[in-house]
């Protein structure tokens, strides 16, 4: 609809230092920088070490499941079922803890439920073609009804102490256990979309999957993968957000699936898929935990940092289009 | 041999095996009186989906159906007990969510944002927009008056108000889809967006159409859910999208948009109507419900694919193995 012929061709490319500093990640990076310096003037409680240490919670879990899930929109698909794997896997770990499992049982079993669920998604769409928004919100319903099935109106509580490493330990100082998976995961993702093969072909695919195949490009491999990666993801922050809570209530982690995206989208990667960047999506996920965090300050209650998030995520997209729209 | 025809045909049919299924340990679940509870039920869940329908139609999906209706239920609660008449509480309401449906349309037609990502965030301020209403109150049975809650449990010939509600707008639907140059439209809009721009059909109206439809409807439904359940809160309906999709989705309504039927829409919908009221019968817990819908979803979704598989993709393949 917004085709425009007789795109205007510059006489000559900006120089690259000018392209970062126009660019979306700049932005947030300014946004952030403005949200860290207004909470510090608002709470006084704001630049405590540890308070921030705590603060990292707000997003770490959700970030890990969104780099994955950001190659996923990259390649043109979707994974709604995210927050429903995490319950499916709290769920058996919960199991195999209840049978006297230890620690690394209990992780493997994260790690393996995660994948199973992702393989589950991925042969769905990329095997039988099926479209991705529909499957997964099949799944979504799935994967947490099996929770619910196993657990009722109950939970799983009494993991093991040694399992509470993950969610509640600390490397050294204020540095959390999973404030380093969050920083390794976003090294992995990056070097993997934006220095790989893999990369460029998550990249083709969501430009024009169809030219991708007939350039040898194995999509439906791709498509596989990147799905196993976000089963992968989700797996890892289960066991992330079991450990810190140290329960499994069927309804654990409802709604991540939304943040998930706003983060991603936040992040400039383009919903229709094709373009986007993994730095884009640490620095949204950095200024959506500064936003949560500062709005828990300031004791605005969770379902209203929702409304905010929900707003967040519609304005980022509708305000550069009505931009544009306004320059034309 | 149309396709189509054969889908609601074995729609159909598994509806009956379902309830032969259920006859054959519970004979008292397919009484004519039963059956009619069943209807009754499902009526949130059949209006629901119809606005949908036409929505996905449109090549859209609306995820803030239930949040809508939660909104919209709340708000009517909230009239009722500031005793403004019965009336006024439903024209506000059907208006109030055609409103909240035209800021989906709106953001998908002038602005161009994918649907999924506009009803996602709307979902969430719509439901948090009633905690800032009500500061998370509750409003209960005996807030409400006896008017409000007594206008949906009616009995009119044999069926509540409700359910003739139902029947009503599955009939102007039936209409709407078949008889009307919108219902054209929608068709024409998702079989084929460019082919109709270049009918002179617009692409964005005919969505914006579609979530103000769908919009009104969640409105009207919320009236229905809080009267019918006497009780507003801000999660009341929460998930409900997902059975509201579900319903359309095995009801036979391609996701891609421009194909699918009034007829096999209701049918959907009644489908997961029977199995919600049946679990209970048959002594399955309702907490299986949640899984059993997902299945259904994915079983539905396998099959609409393979029924209508785009004859772009085969060529495709041949060449893939050729090389």
């Amino acid at each position: 609809m917004t085709e425009h012929l007789g795109r205007q061709i510059p006489d000559r490319l900006t120089s690259p230092l000018t392209r970062a500093l126009k660019s979306w990640e700049a932005l947030l990076l300014v946004v952030a920088v403005l949200i860290f310096i207004a909470n510090s003037l608002a709470s006084p409680y704001f630049l405590d070490p540890w308070n921030l240490s705590d603060a990292s919670f707000n997003f770490t879990e959700k970030a890990m499941i969104a780099f994955a899930v950001a190659l996923l929109i990259i390649s043109g698909e979707i994974d709604l079922s995210v927050g429903s794997i995490i319950a499916l896997s709290s769920t058996v770990m919960g199991l195999a803890m209840t049978a006297g499992a230890g620690t690394p049982v209990l992780v493997l079993l994260g790690l393996a439920t995660g994948l199973a669920c992702g393989a589950f998604n991925g042969l769905l769409v990329a095997r039988f073609g099926l479209p991705s928004i529909v499957v997964t919100i099949g799944t979504m319903s799935l994967f947490r009804g099996i929770s619910y099935i196993v657990l009722g109106d109950g939970a799983f509580t009494g993991y093991p102490a040694s399992f509470g490493w993950f969610g509640q330990g600390y490397v050294f100082w204020v540095i959390t256990v999973e404030l380093v998976i969050f920083g390794f995961a976003a090294i992995i993702f990056g070097v993997l979309l934006h220095r790989t093969n893999f990369g460029r072909m998550v990249y083709a695919i969501g430009n024009n999957a169809v030219a991708a195949r007939f350039s040898g490009i194995r999509v439906e491999r791709v498509k596989f993968t990147l799905f196993l990666l976000t089963g992968l993801m989700s797996g890892i922050a289960a066991i992330c957000l079991t450990s810190r809570l140290g329960s499994t209530r069927p309804s654990i982690a409802a709604g991540f699936e939304l943040e998930v995206v706003t983060i991603v989208v936040l992040g400039g990667v383009s919903i229709l898929g094709g373009s986007g960047s993994i730095i884009g999506v640490v620095l949204a996920a950095i200024l959506m935990g500064l936003v949560t965090f500062g709005l828990g300050l300031m004791n605005v209650p969770g379902i209203v940092m929702s409304i905010i998030v929900g707003l967040l995520l519609i304005a980022v997209i509708a305000l550069p289009r009505l931009w544009s729209m306004a320059r034309r | 041999m149309s396709i189509l025809k054969s889908r609601e045909a074995i729609l159909a049919l598994a509806i009956l095996l379902l309830l032969a299924l259920i006859a054959s340990r519970f004979p008292g679940f397919v009484t004519p009186a039963n059956l009619g509870k069943v209807f009754t039920d499902t009526s949130p869940l059949i209006l629901l989906a119809l606005g949908q329908m036409v929505v996905i139609l449109t090549k859209c999906i609306d995820l803030s159906v239930a949040a809508n209706l939660a909104l919209c239920g709340m708000i009517a609660a909230l009239m009722d007990g500031a005793g403004i008449p019965l009336p006024v509480i439903l024209l506000t309401v059907i208006a109030l969510g055609a409103a909240l449906g035209a800021i989906n349309g709106l953001l998908v037609w002038l602005l161009g944002i994918p649907s999924i990502v506009v009803t996602l965030g709307t979902m969430t301020i719509y439901r948090g927009s009633i905690f800032l209403l009500t500061d998370g109150a509750w409003i209960n049975a005996h807030q409400m008056s006896a008017g409000f809650k007594a206008f949906p449990r009616t009995v009119i010939a044999g069926l509540p108000v409700m359910a003739w509600i139902a029947i009503a707008v599955i009939a102007g639907f039936a209409v709407l889809v078949n008889r009307t140059a919108l219902g054209r439209a929608f068709y024409a809009v998702g079989g084929n967006p460019h082919a109709a721009v270049y009918t002179g059909i617009s692409v964005g109206r005919t969505q914006f159409a579609a979530f103000v439809i769908a919009g009104a409807l969640a409105g009207l439904t919320g009236y229905l859910w809080v009267a019918r359940y006497a009780v507003a809160y801000v999660d009341i309906a929460g998930g409900f999208e997902l059975d509201v999709v579900a319903a359309c989705v095995i009801g036979g309504i391609a996701i891609a948009g421009g194909s699918g039927t009034v007829a096999g829409c209701v049918m959907g919908a009644l489908f997961l109507g029977i199995i919600k009221n049946a679990l209970p019968v048959v002594g399955i817990s309702p907490f299986w419900q949640m899984a059993i819908s997902g299945s259904a979803i994915l079983i539905a979704i396998a099959f609409n694919a393979r029924a209508n598989r785009a004859p772009g993709r085969i060529i495709l393949k041949r060449a893939e193995h050729r090389t």
